[in-house]
C-alpha cells in the first residue's frame, strides 16, 4: 500500500542577516558599519603587508642568498647572503625549544593533573602569567645579567677575566621564557577539555595518574600540545630584542673558541630578525634589498607554522 | 488512575546459570511470589508495583553464589555531609546487585567506596570496612584493588584510542607500551566477547572507539572492565545514556556476568532492577533500608518506606 506523501511542508523563507537587520535600531546599525568598517581596515592593512612583502620579497630572494656568508660590504653585491642569519634563526628555535618544551610540558600537566599544594599552584600561575606579559627586553637585559658571571663562564666568551655574555647558550636560555608560557597554557587548556569522567574510567581500572597522563591525556591532548610548542617557535624565531642583547647581532657566527659545536654555541651570531634590523633602510648597514629578501623567507617561515597549528588543532577537536 | 492500568512489563529475560539445571536444587521459596494481602493494611496502603506480579522464572542461584565483598557498618561523608550511613551488604558472585534508592540517597557512593574511587573526592571520609575476599581493602594497593573491582560508568567513556587500544590499555602494566599487540589479540577478543562486541567491531578494531555508538562505547566500557578479570563489576547506571534496544544487550549481558563476577548495579530504573538483579538493596538517605531476593524487596518490602518508593509513592 502506497500512501500519497503528504505535499512537502513549504520551504521557511530563508532570513539573511539582511533582512533581520532591516528590524534594527540606529544605534545597532551603526555598530555594524562600524565593525565591519574596522574588520575591513585590518583586513587591508594585514593583506597590503603581506602582499608587500611577497612582491619584494620575489623580487629580491636569490637562490644563493640561502647558501652564502653575510660579508661586510657597501654595496648589495658585496655584502653576501644570509646563512648564518638562518642557520642562527634554526639554531636558537631548537635550542630554546629545548629548554622551554620538556619545562612547559611539565608544568602544564602539573597545573592541570596536580595542581597541589594549591598555593603553589596559584603562585606558578601568576608567575607564568607575569613571563607572559614581560617585554622580551626585560628578559634579555636580566640575562646579561646572568650570563656575566663567573659562574657561566664557559657558556660565552671570556676576555682576560672578562665575561661577555653573550652566545647562542645565553640567547636560548632567556627565549626559552617567552615560549614557555604559550607552552604552559596550551599543554593546561588542553587537558582541562578532557572531561574527568575519561580519568576516572582510568583510574576505574587500576591505573595511576602518571600511566594515565602519559597514555591517555596526553594523547588526547596532542593537538593542544603541538599547537602550544609551534606557537612558542613562532615566538622565539620572531624575536629581535634577545637576540640583539644576548646574541651580539654580529654579522656572522664568531665562535668563542676553536671546540667545533660547543666553540660556535658559545660565541656571538644572528637570525634573521637582526639581520632585517641591520639591514633595514634605518639600520646600521642598509641594504634595504637584503632586509626584504630575509624578511620574506621569515614570514614564510611563520607562515608555515601558522598553518602547522591550524592543521593541528582541526586534527583533534574529539571532545564534543 | 489505578495501578492497574500500567501495561505489563517487558517478559523477564533471565539465562540459568551454568550448572544450575545439573545440580537438583529443591526449592526453597515457594515459586510464586507472595503478594501482601490487599486488604490486609486498611485503605491507605500501598499496593506493590504492577510488574512484581509479573510471571517471572525464579532461578535459585543461592547453591553458586560465592560471598565476595562485604561491606561492614560502613559510612561515608563528604565534609560534614553523610553520605552513606552505617551499611552493611554482603556481594556475591553469582548474583546481580541491584542498588535502587532516590537521587542523592548514596547509592553511587556506596558504588564508588567499592573500589576506593570515594577517594579521589577530597573531601570525602570514611568509617567502618570493606572486605574483598577476608582483606579489608583499605589495606590494598588502590590500582590493585580497581583492577580487582572494576567499574563502569553512567556515561560511556571509552578511551580516545581504538577499539583495540582501549582494551589494551587496561591489559598493560601501568603507562608501558608492553605486552606488543600481537601478544595481547587473544585476550583483548576474550574481553570484546565477553562483552558481546567483539562480532560487532571484529572487522576493524582500530576503528576509533569514539565513533562507535553509544551501547557499543557502553559494551566497550564493559569489555574494558573485564578485561583486568575483576572478581566484582560495579555498574553505575550503565544504560541511563542509552536507547531501549542497547539497554537490552546490555540487560542480558549482565546477567550472563554474574557467573563470572559478582555483579553490583545502580539503577534509578525499578523495572530494570526486577528483571536483573537477584537481589536488591533500597537505600533512603545514606540508609540501607532493606535488602534481600528482588522478589520479596519488590513483592513484598519489609519497610514502610521501601513499599512507598517501590510502588511509586516518591522518589
Amino acid at each position: 500500500m502506497s500512501a500519497v506523501a503528504p505535499p512537502a511542508p513549504p520551504a521557511a523563507p530563508r532570513r539573511s542577516a539582511r533582512d533581520s537587520s532591516a528590524s534594527w535600531r540606529w544605534t545597532d546599525r551603526l555598530g555594524l558599519a562600524f565593525a565591519w568598517a574596522l574588520g575591513l581596515l585590518f583586513l587591508t592593512v594585514t593583506a597590503a603587508i603581506v602582499l608587500y612583502m611577497f612582491v619584494q620579497g620575489i623580487r629580491y630572494v636569490r637562490p644563493e642568498l640561502f647558501v652564502t656568508h653575510p660579508a661586510a660590504g657597501v654595496s648589495e653585491k658585496a655584502s653576501g647572503g644570509f646563512l648564518d642569519p638562518l642557520l642562527g634563526t634554526v639554531i636558537v628555535a631548537l635550542m630554546a625549544m629545548v629548554i622551554a618544551f620538556p619545562i612547559g610540558l611539565g608544568v602544564g600537566v602539573w597545573l592541570s593533573e596536580y595542581g597541589n599544594p594549591s598555593w603553589l599552584a596559584r603562585l606558578t600561575e601568576s608567575t607564568i602569567e607575569m613571563l607572559a606579559g614581560s617585554p622580551s627586553i626585560v628578559f634579555a637585559l636580566f640575562g646579561t645579567l646572568i650570563f656575566d658571571q663567573g659562574a657561566l663562564a664557559f657558556l660565552s666568551r671570556t676576555n682576560d677575566g672578562v665575561v661577555y655574555g653573550r652566545s647562542f647558550f645565553a640567547a636560548a636560555a632567556m627565549l626559552s621564557l617567552i615560549a614557555l608560557p604559550l607552552i604552559v597554557a596550551n599543554v593546561r587548556e588542553g587537558l582541562q577539555a578532557i572531561p574527568g569522567h575519561v580519568r576516572e574510567a582510568s583510574y576505574a581500572v587500576g591505573k595511576t595518574r602518571i600511566a594515565t597522563t602519559r597514555r591517555v591525556l596526553l594523547p588526547a591532548a596532542r593537538p593542544s600540545v603541538v599547537t602550544g610548542a609551534m606557537l612558542g617557535v613562532g615566538r622565539i624565531i620572531g624575536d629581535t630584542s634577545i637576540i640583539v642583547v644576548l646574541l651580539g647581532a654580529t654579522l656572522r657566527f664568531n665562535g668563542a673558541n676553536s671546540i667545533p659545536l660547543l666553540g660556535t654555541l658559545s660565541g656571538t651570531g644572528s637570525t634573521l630578525t637582526t639581520f632585517v634590523y641591520e639591514n633595514a633602510p634605518t639600520g646600521e648597514i642598509n641594504q634595504p634589498e637584503k632586509a626584504f629578501a630575509a624578511g620574506f623567507v621569515l614570514l614564510l617561515m611563520v607562515l608555515a607554522l601558522n598553518f602547522a597549528v591550524d592543521i593541528a588543532a582541526r586534527r583533534g577537536r574529539r571532545w564534543r | 488512575m489505578s495501578m492497574t492500568e500500567i501495561p505489563s512489563p517487558p517478559p523477564v529475560r533471565r539465562l540459568p546459570l551454568v550448572g544450575a539445571e545439573a545440580q537438583v536444587v529443591e526449592p526453597v521459596e515457594q515459586p510464586t511470589i507472595a503478594m501482601p494481602a490487599v486488604n490486609g493494611g486498611g485503605a491507605n496502603r500501598i499496593a506493590p508495583p504492577s510488574f512484581a506480579s509479573a510471571p517471572r522464572r525464579r532461578i535459585d542461584s543461592s547453591p553458586l553464589a560465592i560471598d565476595r565483598m562485604q561491606v561492614e557498618d560502613l559510612s561515608i561523608a563528604y565534609g560534614s555531609k553523610l553520605a552513606v550511613d552505617s551499611v552493611s551488604l554482603p556481594i556475591r558472585q553469582g548474583e546481580v546487585l541491584a542498588l535502587i534508592g532516590p537521587s542523592g540517597c548514596g547509592k553511587t557512593t556506596l558504588l564508588r567506596s567499592l573500589n576506593r574511587l570515594t577517594e579521589l573526592t577530597k573531601t570525602a571520609s570514611m568509617r567502618g570496612r570493606i572486605l574483598l575476599d577476608g582483606e579489608d581493602i583499605a589495606t590494598l594497593e588502590p590500582t590493585a584493588l580497581r583492577r580487582r573491582v572494576t567499574m563502569v560508568f553512567q556515561q560511556p567513556n571509552p578511551f580516545p584510542m581504538s577499539v583495540f587500544d582501549n582494551v589494551a590499555y587496561v591489559l598493560r602494566e601501568q603507562a608501558s607500551r608492553r605486552p606488543r599487540k600481537a601478544a595481547l589479540q587473544g585476550a583483548v577478543r576474550s574481553a570484546l566477547e565477553r562483552a558481546g562486541l567483539y562480532d560487532e567491531v571484529a572487522g576493524d578494531l582500530s576503528h576509533p572507539a569514539l565513533r562507535l555508538s553509544g551501547g557499543q562505547q557502553q559494551r566497550l566500557c564493559i569489555a574494558r572492565a573485564l578485561a583486568a578479570d575483576p572478581e566484582v563489576l560495579l555498574l553505575d547506571e550503565p544504560c541511563s545514556a542509552l536507547d531501549p534496544q542497547s539497554t537490552q544487550v546490555i540487560e542480558k549481558l549482565i546477567v550472563q556476568l554474574r557467573e563470572q563476577v559478582a555483579v553490583v548495579i545502580v539503577t534509578h530504573n525499578l523495572q530494570q532492577a526486577y528483571r536483573i538483579a537477584d537481589r536488591v538493596a533500597f537505600m533512603y538517605l545514606g540508609e540501607l533500608v532493606e535488602h534481600g531476593p528482588a522478589e520479596q524487596v519488590f513483592g513484598s518490602p519489609r519497610a514502610e518506606r521501601t513499599r512507598e518508593y517501590v510502588g511509586g509513592g516518591f522518589g
